[in-house]
Formats: structure tokens, sequence, C-alpha cells
């Protein structure tokens, strides 16, 4: 351990030193820069497009592009943990936005202070206040945001609710009101998939219950997970649970959506990742191909996600690293990357025309909507959190008991510190 | 004498290097993994160079026995050993009727037996990707029916919620001593044609006493448990207690089909002459003599269930309860929410539950040679 300390050290003031002289001279950067994320597949064309910007601006570096597959990054999450605790850290690495890379990394010192770079580009204005403030601690700013997804969508085929005659449900009292109708016609009234997909149901059923400001209290710590609210919230995800597929732990989230675009299932509530798979994979159209409505309940509220970069301390190329930051965090490179990925960008500045209609009206809600974080995909909570948020919910699914399942949540929560 | 003293000592020089290793990174890392195991490594700044570490005994079991969070770990643990039951019971079975058939020298007898122990060459990422396909629940087994005109199969084989066997985590204690009284009386049974007498002395009677008293008087056991849990064998086990049957009856197969040639044919053809029936050689003669290879069966079959994690992995992902296995969740624990001490907990917890399946196996063979 010691030694692996020395030796960290070492690269350290070895970079710091190479660094050190080139930071005056700046431009002609050469070597290498060895980017780490888990966008391969559907995703793939998206980092290559941002790397095609890179290699223009900085032809002598050479880009190593270590992808580790794996949806949502379980894979590449435990590869780069083995990583940086080998004193081996990738130059940049992909990682959610908020405490998913503040409680990992950044309470371990293991993550550079990214503030200066932010006022040197300009940063500070271009993105909104509220973003930085989620991404950032009172220490400093951790890492570059790339894209910005929505979680709190309900998708649907306006075609087949036309059929069955139901509109789209605006909360959860008229989803409930429908949802017999649909399963007396054989109809799943609403798709689920595998054990994230419920966590991630979860969170907008919840922000449906309980309203923003008690969720942002909720993980602030100021509003306790067993209290009345708590419970009220896991009271109506028990109730919206009786009206899912029952086969939905077999199932892929690509599956569930499938459900509602062959009409075996009327809604879907996914992130916007799903626009992108309609549109790119399954060839259709937003607006008529796909409907969509923000899940019941949350209209006016964006529950937002974001992949963002950052610099690891004791990085062997530090300055292309701060280069490809530069690119990620640029309007060029931003509206490069989000239309291919099926998001939006998370400057202010973006140039719309480039976005299909969906990520259009997606981006003006972000304007004007109420931002909160999401929990599934590691904006609100830390991994310890989310970790044990995953079991949580596995016996809630078995059991059905919301009292249960809240107080667990309390006790999960004063563990992870919030 | 001076002969023999530098024969030893050239033994231990070369002993030296291989004990001193297995010191170190067997038996030194355990002791780590304990030692672990009793601090709160864990939550944010877990990962720092030098993360902080506080001594807190046995908190860490004590959470996952009785607290709330260990409810997911509880439900493992149960899943692993009625999985590790059947696993066995159906190994063994499949692989000793397999390995009897084969050894009536049937045609193509040695390519059948590639055949059937072919599966253990494949890693189980490998089966269990397979399985995973062969059990969706529209296709692959489930649609084999409709072949012969048949209606397709519903059943969830890997995400079916059923369980059976449920009991409350509660009465654990009375659980446990109904299966001990259990024990007892089917033993006495079994060894009554023998010996009456010792039978219901050491085994009828204390069985019947303790399934009795627990019976009367289990209200007053503690409870293990503040709130109702339940806890069974879920249905979705199956489809990988399946995939893992047909990985591993071959190998269990082969060990027997091994002592079946051992056995020499004078035996056979004597206890033939005797009216033996082939039945009856099997029952009486073959099995019996193969009691030392059932023995390294089970041993082997049991701590491969107890540590199964790469099939259940590919076959029902993580954040499964219904097929979830403590070693899977032991890895959750500590490289995704990166609370180490809690993971190591489970890691010794597992390493004990393993030991109680080998350390009797390896104090009878020492007991054995020293006899011998």
């Amino acid at each position: 351990m010691k030694k692996a300390f020395a030796k960290l050290c070492l690269v350290l003031v070895a970079a710091m030193m190479i660094a050190a002289p080139q930071a005056v001279q700046a431009k002609e950067l050469s070597g290498d820069l060895e980017i780490f994320s888990w966008w391969a597949g559907d995703e793939g064309p998206a980092l290559d497009a941002l790397i095609k910007i890179y290699k223009e601006q900085n032809p002598n570096v050479k880009v190593i592009n270590a992808t580790v597959t794996g949806g949502s990054g379980v894979n590449a999450k435990a590869v780069l943990k083995t990583r940086m605790l080998g004193g081996e850290p990738p130059d940049s690495f992909q990682v959610h936005a908020g405490q998913e890379l503040i409680g990992t990394w950044v309470k371990s010192d293991r993550m550079e202070d990214l503030t200066p770079l932010f006022k040197e580009q300009g940063w500070m204005d271009v993105f909104p206040k509220g973003l930085i403030k989620l991404i950032g601690t009172d220490k400093g700013i951790w890492s570059v945001p790339v894209n910005i997804h929505r979680s709190n969508v309900m998708w649907y085929v306006p075609a087949n609710l036309k059929k069955w005659g139901v509109t789209a449900p605006k909360n959860w009292d008229e989803f409930f009101a429908v949802a017999p109708k649909l399963k007396a016609a054989g109809v799943t009234p609403l798709a689920l998939a595998q054990n994230w997909t419920a966590n991630h149901l979860w969170e907008s059923v919840a922000l449906a219950s309980m309203g923003p400001d008690n969720w942002d209290a909720l993980w602030s710590g100021k509003l306790k997970f067993d209290s009345p609210e708590g419970v009220k919230a896991w009271e109506l995800m028990g109730k919206v649970l009786q009206y899912t597929n029952a086969d939905a732990s077999s199932l892929s989230w690509q599956q569930a959506t499938d459900m509602v675009i062959e009409g075996r299932a009327a809604f879907n509530i996914m992130g916007d990742w799903a626009a992108g798979y309609m549109v790119t994979t399954k060839k259709l159209v937003p607006g008529k191909g796909f409907g969509y409505a923000a899940s019941p309940g949350t209209g006016g509220e964006f529950m937002f996600l974001a992949d963002s970069f950052g610099l690891p301390k004791g990085t062997k190329n530090r300055d292309n690293a701060i280069a490809w930051l530069k690119v990620l965090g640029s309007k060029e490179g931003s509206d490069a990357f989000n239309p291919i990925k099926g998001s939006i960008s998370a400057r202010t500045d973006s140039d719309l025309s480039k976005y299909n209609g969906y990520l259009q009206s997606t981006s003006a809600d972000f304007g004007k909507d109420r931002v909160v974080a999401s929990l599934a995909h590691g904006v609100a909570a830390n991994e310890t959190f989310m970790g044990g948020f995953g079991s949580v919910m596995e016996m809630f699914l078995k059991t059905k008991n919301a009292k249960a399942a809240a107080m667990a949540c309390a006790q999960l929560a004063q563990k992870a510190g919030i | 004498m001076r002969e023999a003293t530098k024969d030893r000592l050239k033994a231990f020089l070369t002993l030296f290097p291989s004990m001193l290793l297995i010191a170190i990174f067997v038996y030194g890392f355990i002791g780590n993994t304990i030692w672990t195991s009793m601090t709160d490594w864990g939550g944010s700044g877990s990962l720092a160079i030098n993360p902080e570490k506080n001594f807190v005994g046995l908190a860490n079991y004590v959470e996952l026995f009785t607290g709330f969070l260990g409810g997911g770990f509880r439900q493992d643990l149960v899943n692993a050993v009625y999985y590790s039951v059947m696993l066995l019971a159906g190994a063994i079975g499949l692989g000793m009727f397999i390995a009897i058939l084969l050894d009536q020298k049937p045609k193509g007898e040695d390519v059948l037996r590639t055949i059937f122990l072919y599966p253990m060459a494949l890693s189980f990422i490998v089966s269990g990707t397979i399985w995973r396909w062969l059990l969706a629940p529209q296709g692959g087994v489930n649609i084999l029916p409709t072949y012969v005109g048949l209606e397709p199969l519903s059943f969830q084989w890997l995400s079916s919620q059923a369980a059976i066997l449920e009991f409350n985590w509660q009465n654990l204690f009375a659980v446990f001593l109904y299966i001990v009284s259990f024990l007892l009386i089917l033993v006495g049974l079994f060894s009554m044609k023998r010996n009456p007498l010792r039978a219901m002395k050491r085994w009828l009677g204390p069985g019947i006493g303790i399934g009795a008293a627990t019976w009367l008087f289990g209200g007053m056991l503690p409870e293990a448990l503040f709130m109702e849990e339940m806890h069974g064998f879920n249905m979705a086990t199956l489809g990988i207690i399946m995939a893992t049957i047909w990985q591993y009856s071959g190998y269990t197969m082969a060990l027997y089909l091994a002592g079946f040639n051992g056995i020499s044919q004078d035996l056979r053809d004597a206890s033939m002459l005797d009216g033996a029936s082939e039945m009856g050689y099997y029952r009486h003669i073959a099995i019996p003599m193969l009691k030392p290879i059932t023995i390294s069966a089970v041993i082997i079959l049991s701590h491969i269930s107890l540590k199964m994690f790469d099939l259940v992995f590919a076959m029902t992902g993580p954040d499964n309860a219904e097929t979830g296995h403590p070693a899977l969740n032991m890895y959750l624990t500590t490289f995704r929410a990166n609370d180490f001490a809690a993971g190591a907990a489970i890691a010794i917890v597992l390493f004990l539950v393993a030991a109680t399946f080998i350390v009797p196996y390896l104090v009878g063979q020492y007991r054995q040679r020293r006899r011998g």
C-alpha cells in the first residue's frame, strides 16, 4: 500500500513536471490519452464523434478508447475500481454526475477540482446553475457533464391508445381509472423489466407521490424515509405494481419497450434513451410512431441524470485529459455528441436545429421545468445507498410491505450518511 | 539417525516455500477478511488511499442475521441451502443412474461417456447464457410441446414469483429443531432392522423427544427476528438447478463409473450365483462399496454449490432476490455498494458454512489414515 502510494506520488510529481512547461506552450500535445467509458454498441458512434473532434484538434495524441460494455456501467464501474485502487487510473473516465462520483471518488480524495477549468472556459455561465450545484461540493466542481437525460417519461403508442379508447393519464388516479379496463382487454397497463427498471419506476412514482420539495428534502436528509410521505410513496408503488407484467424480472428494458410498441402493453416508464432506441433501432417517428408525456403526476418536473467525465488524480497524461475535457464541454463537442446519443446538451446555448422533435421538446422542458435529481442513475445518492436500495426493492417486490421497505430505506440512508 | 534428520531437513526446505505462500496468501488473507468483517469499513470515502476503519466487533454479523437490511442476505442464504440440497440430490441421483446404465456396457459406451461428460468442459458463463435462452418465458423449453401440437407451457422458469416450503425466519430455532428431530427419526428407522434397541436409544428416542418438545414448548423459544419474514424455496431457482445438474451429473457419472469398473468381476459373478438380481447387486453390493466416492461427490458438489456465482449471474443477473445467492450478494455489497466490512462478513459466513461440510470430512480422513 505504501509503495503504491509512493508510486502514485512519483507519477503525480512527474506529471506535474511535464505538465508545467507544456501548460505555458500549450497547443502541441502528444503522447496517449486513455478514455474509459461504457459507451459501446448503440452509443459507440456518439463517442466516436467526440473522439473525431479531439483528433482534429490534437493530431499527435494517440487516443486509446477503453470501453467496458454492460448497461448502465455495471461492469465498467467494477473495472474502474480495480484500476483506481491499483494506482493505474485512466486519463479520464465516464461517470454518472452527482453523488455516484462524489460519494465514491471525491470523498476518497482521488479526483481533481475542475473549478479553474470551468472558470477559464466560461462554463460557469453556460451550464445551468442548478446543474453545477449538483455536480459539485463546497470544495469544488468534479466533472464535466456531457449530456442530460430525463428519467420521468412515460411512453405509449398513440394509435393503440385510440384503439383501446384511453388517453395518456396525467396522474396516477387517472391511471388507476383506465388500468382495469386495459387489463380486462388483455393488455398489460404498464410494462416493467428487470430490477433496475423497478428502481427507475419508483423514483417517478415517489416524485409524484411526495412532490419535488419533499423529494429534495429526502436527499438532503431533512425528510426521513420512514415519514408518512415516505411510506405513502411505497404504498403507491405497490398499487402501481399490480398493473405490471409478471415476467418483468427476465426482461431487458428494451423488451419492455417492445411490449408497448407491439401493443402488448399500454405504457412504459423509462428514461429518454428509450426515444433513441425507438428512433434509431425501431425507425419510429417521435409523436406519430410513439408518444410521450411526463410520467403521471410529475408534469412540470424534470428528473435528470447526466453522464460526465472527471479527471482522476495521478493520471499519466494530464494535459491530454484536460484537452479532452475542453472538447466535452464545448458547444461543438456537445452538439456533435448528443443528437447521436439521443440526449440533450447540458449547455444552455446549444444549436437546437441539430436535434430531433423529441429532443427539442425535452430541451424546452429542461429550460423551464423544476429540475430534480434521479436516484436510480446516481445523481441523488451515493453508491452505498444505491447498492442497498437494489436489495430493498427486491424485498419489496416480493413482500409488497410498504412500511418495512420505508423503514429499511431509512436505515440505509443512515448508513450511507444522507 | 543423521541420515534421517538430513532427510527431514530436506523435506522441510522443499516444503517451506509453499508453506510460506499458503500461510500468507490463504490463511493470512482469511485472517485479514475476518478482521475487515469486524470493522466499519464502508460508505463514502471507503476507497481512499488510507480509508478510515474502526473496530465494531460482531455488529456486521448481527446486522446480517437480525437487521432490516439483512433481509436480502437471509433470503439468499435460504436459497443457497435449498439449492445445495436439490443439486446434490439431482446430480448424484442422475449421475448414478447414467453410470449404472453405462455399466451395462451398451454399444458405443465410450462415445456416450464423452457426451455425458462434455457439459463439464463448458464455462458456467457459456452454459448459463445458453440456459437463459432455453428458459426464456416465450421460447425454448416452453414452446417444445407445440412441436407435437400441444399448448405451449407458461411456466416462468427464471422469473416465477411463487415459493414453496416457506417458513418464518422468526421461528428459525424451532425450524432447526424440527429438522434435527426429523433427521434423527429417519436415521433411527433405517437402523431399526439391524439393531432395534440401539436405534431406539440413540436415534428414535431423542428424535421424537426433541420434536415433541419443540411442538409443545416451541412458543418459548426466542424469536430470531423482530418482524415476520417469510423465506422459502423460490420456483425461479428451478431453472438454475436444472442447468447446474445438467452440467455436473456427467461428472458424478464419471466418478461412479470409475468406481463400478474398479469392482472385480468375480464379486459380481459371485453375487449373481447367489441369486442376486441386477437391482440387488447395485443396491446391496456396488453402491455400498462406493461410499468413499459418494462422500467425495457430496463434498465437491456442496462446495461448488456454495460458491456458485457465474451461473446465477449469467442466468438471472444481479439484484434478483428470487434466485439470489450469498456469493453474488457478497460481490455486489463489496464492489458495487463499496461496503467492504459487510461484504467481508458475508464471505466469512459462507466460509463457515462450507467448512461445516469439509472439516468433518477432513477429520474423518485423518483418523482413517492414522488407523490404517
